[in-house]
């Protein structure tokens, strides 16, 4: 530890020797890096075990269970894992899992700033009391309307389909409507009064006046969407029930369950990768998510 | 859309005050069609999957409707078999109301206390928000949840750490006492939203407020209970009612890592739920187990409401 000090020390001040003041102040910088960074290693301990379980050579993954470091770097894990199984390969499921998230969150969005607009800036007979309902429906627990649905979809055939993961979203998502009606009324409406002194109707100044301006609200809301339609997986468990039809999340759950602890790199490694687009999200639209929940205090 | 601004800004000013009244009153028929035109997609998604869903549900709670054969009206037996027959049921509370009660004040604690050392502007703070929060970006995914059941294995990685340092670990999964932390340590690892919120609002105390107090002699432990504290509590407030919310209908991870297993110890109120609804396909019985949980949660979220006139401080109400 005083090694480091007086190393940095000879960096900084080359003329001067280093006040009391100035010594404790950068052991406490120096305590402070230590424990947090240790925290945050003890923290994330469980992924890195993940990735590196998903590396190693099979024989290793239960003999040198604590360790981080592979004795050889098993890239074949890998492609092992993605053969899948039941004749499934991970190229259906990654396949089935991106309609799901992609189609769901186009129709979210899409529906969802439609709406909005309404709300934000249209006067119409009831929009009170609708508003209010759809902020209710945000705190209705999934449980009262996941059995009703099922009778209903069942009915009309639609089991082992995606129109019950994909259909419902075409009413938007009260959470993202919502988000987006506060942003547009934090538009000021000298644009669309102006516009409508021009002869502009109610559709043509969505389009040319409000929309332009959604970005922000509409990168946001397309994160969240896909992120949590990707890792939804409830949905999933009760209409999708044949294999070739298996999001990625169903088919972890089989591949882990099914092909019986045989291979355990090669489910490491489908699990490792699973988490990659999540993972990519995080990475480059950090600052969106992190203002998301800091603001608005939905959780991630 | 830049054109027809600057064309109409040009003009603006010609545009009389009665014309544009004129004008709004003409259009108030126009904007209700337009107004429902562009609320419709939701009104009629609200319609068919939650309104009338809601209506069926609650009719099902009074029915031993199962999908398959035929059902009839049964009154309050549903209700009546879940609170004094059903031993399951009350197994799946029990569990429930113990993992809500320690893992929520677990993971705000967590939360709170990781926020506070993360409220600085050193070098490296970015990083380190990013590694606190990662557990809990992944923390919903199945890959984690297939993850944990590994790592609290007996085989898995905890017990080879704590036997590094001489202690033999336990059979997590295999015992009713020790399987139920499992989920909780998991839950308590993924305080990452409750953190980024605290952090905006550890953000927003003045640092005047700090250095008034300690030039009152107030030392670290003072200032946090006399300032940090009574500040926050409205955001200690709103995270306290959503997490518990939250906790009351936990699901995936027990239906992942335990499957409510040992001895029921784990069956979590929705995992039970979905048992039923899903795998015995008692749908009746299941719903009327959903307008429990409805009422509990309604009724947990007004409680948590009456109470925080106690110890939640609100700043405007001082000024």
């Amino acid at each position: 530890m005083s090694a480091t000090i007086s190393t940095s020390t000879g960096k900084t001040s080359v003329f001067r020797q280093p006040t009391n003041k100035q010594i404790k102040g950068w052991l406490q910088t120096l305590a402070y890096h230590l424990s947090v960074a240790g925290l945050g290693f003890m923290m994330l301990y469980p992924l890195f075990w993940m990735i590196a379980s998903s590396l190693k050579p099979q024989a290793e993954i239960w003999t040198t269970v604590s360790s981080l470091i592979p004795s050889s770097i098993h890239f074949e894990n890998y492609l092992n894992g993605w053969k899948g199984f039941g004749g499934n390969s991970f190229t259906v499921f990654y396949k089935n899992s991106f309609i799901f998230a992609g189609v769901g969150t186009l129709f979210t969005v899409v529906s969802s700033t439609i709406v909005a607009y309404a709300f934000g800036r249209v006067k119409f007979f009831g929009k009170e009391i609708l508003f209010s309902l759809m902020l209710m429906t945000m705190m209705l627990p999934n449980q009262v309307l996941i059995i009703p649905q099922y009778i209903i979809f069942h009915k009309l055939g639609w089991i082992n389909t995606f129109l019950p993961l994909l259909v419902p979203r075409l009413g938007g998502g009260a959470f993202f409507i919502f988000m987006i009606v506060q942003f547009i009324r934090g538009i000021p409406r000298d644009l669309d009064e102006a516009a409508m002194i021009d002869g502009a109707g109610r559709s043509r100044i969505f389009f040319s006046v409000i929309l332009p301006q959604l970005t922000p609200a509409l990168v946001t809301s397309a994160i969240f969407s896909f992120y949590w339609t990707w890792d939804d997986f409830m949905d999933p468990l009760i209409y999708l029930n044949k294999p070739q039809l298996y999001t990625v999340s169903l088919a972890l759950r089989s591949f882990a369950d099914e092909s019986g602890g045989s291979d355990w790199g090669a489910i490491f490694a489908m699990l490792t990768l699973s988490l990659i687009p999540v993972f990519l999200i995080f990475v480059f639209f950090q600052r969106y998510l992190v203002e998301g929940i800091s603001t608005t205090g939905l959780k991630g | 859309m830049s054109k027809i601004a600057i064309d109409a800004a040009s003009r603006g000013n010609t545009a009389t005050s009665t014309m544009s009244k004129k004008r709004r009153s003409k259009n108030s028929a126009t904007d209700n069609l337009t107004g429902f035109l562009f609320v419709s997609p939701w009104l009629i998604c609200f319609l068919v999957f939650t309104a009338i869903p809601m209506v069926i549900s609650l009719w099902l709670a009074f029915t031993d409707y199962d999908l398959l054969g035929s059902w009839s009206f049964v009154g309050l037996d549903n209700f009546k078999r879940m609170f004094f027959v059903d031993k399951r049921y009350m197994s799946s509370i029990v569990a429930t109301l113990k993992y809500v009660v320690i893992a929520v004040p677990l993971r705000l604690a967590f939360a709170l206390a990781v926020a506070m050392l993360l409220n600085n502007y050193r070098r490296g703070i970015t990083l380190y928000r990013a590694a606190y929060y990662a557990p809990s970006v992944v923390g919903g995914s199945i890959a984690v949840a297939v993850m944990w059941r590994q790592i609290f294995g007996t085989q898995g990685a905890i017990n080879a750490l704590l036997a590094i340092v001489g202690i033999q670990g336990p059979s997590w999964f295999g015992n009713p006492a020790t399987a139920i932390w499992t989920l909780i340590i998991m839950a308590a690892w993924q305080f990452g939203s409750p953190m980024l919120i605290f952090l905006a609002g550890l953000r927003q105390i003045p640092k005047e407020l700090y250095e008034a107090a300690a030039i009152d002699g107030a030392n670290g432990w003072h200032s946090f209970w006399r300032v940090t504290f009574p500040l926050l509590t409205p955001i200690i407030f709103f995270n306290l009612i959503m997490q518990t919310i939250h906790g009351l209908r936990a699901f995936t991870q027990a239906f992942i890592i335990t499957e409510g297993r040992p001895l029921d110890s784990t069956l979590f109120y929705a995992l039970y739920l979905y048992q039923r609804a899903f795998v015995t396909f008692h749908m009746g019985y299941a719903s009327a187990m959903a307008w429990v949980l409805l009422l509990v949660i309604g009724l947990v979220t007004a409680i948590n409401f009456k109470l925080s006139s106690l110890w939640v401080h609100y700043e405007t109400s001082e000024v």
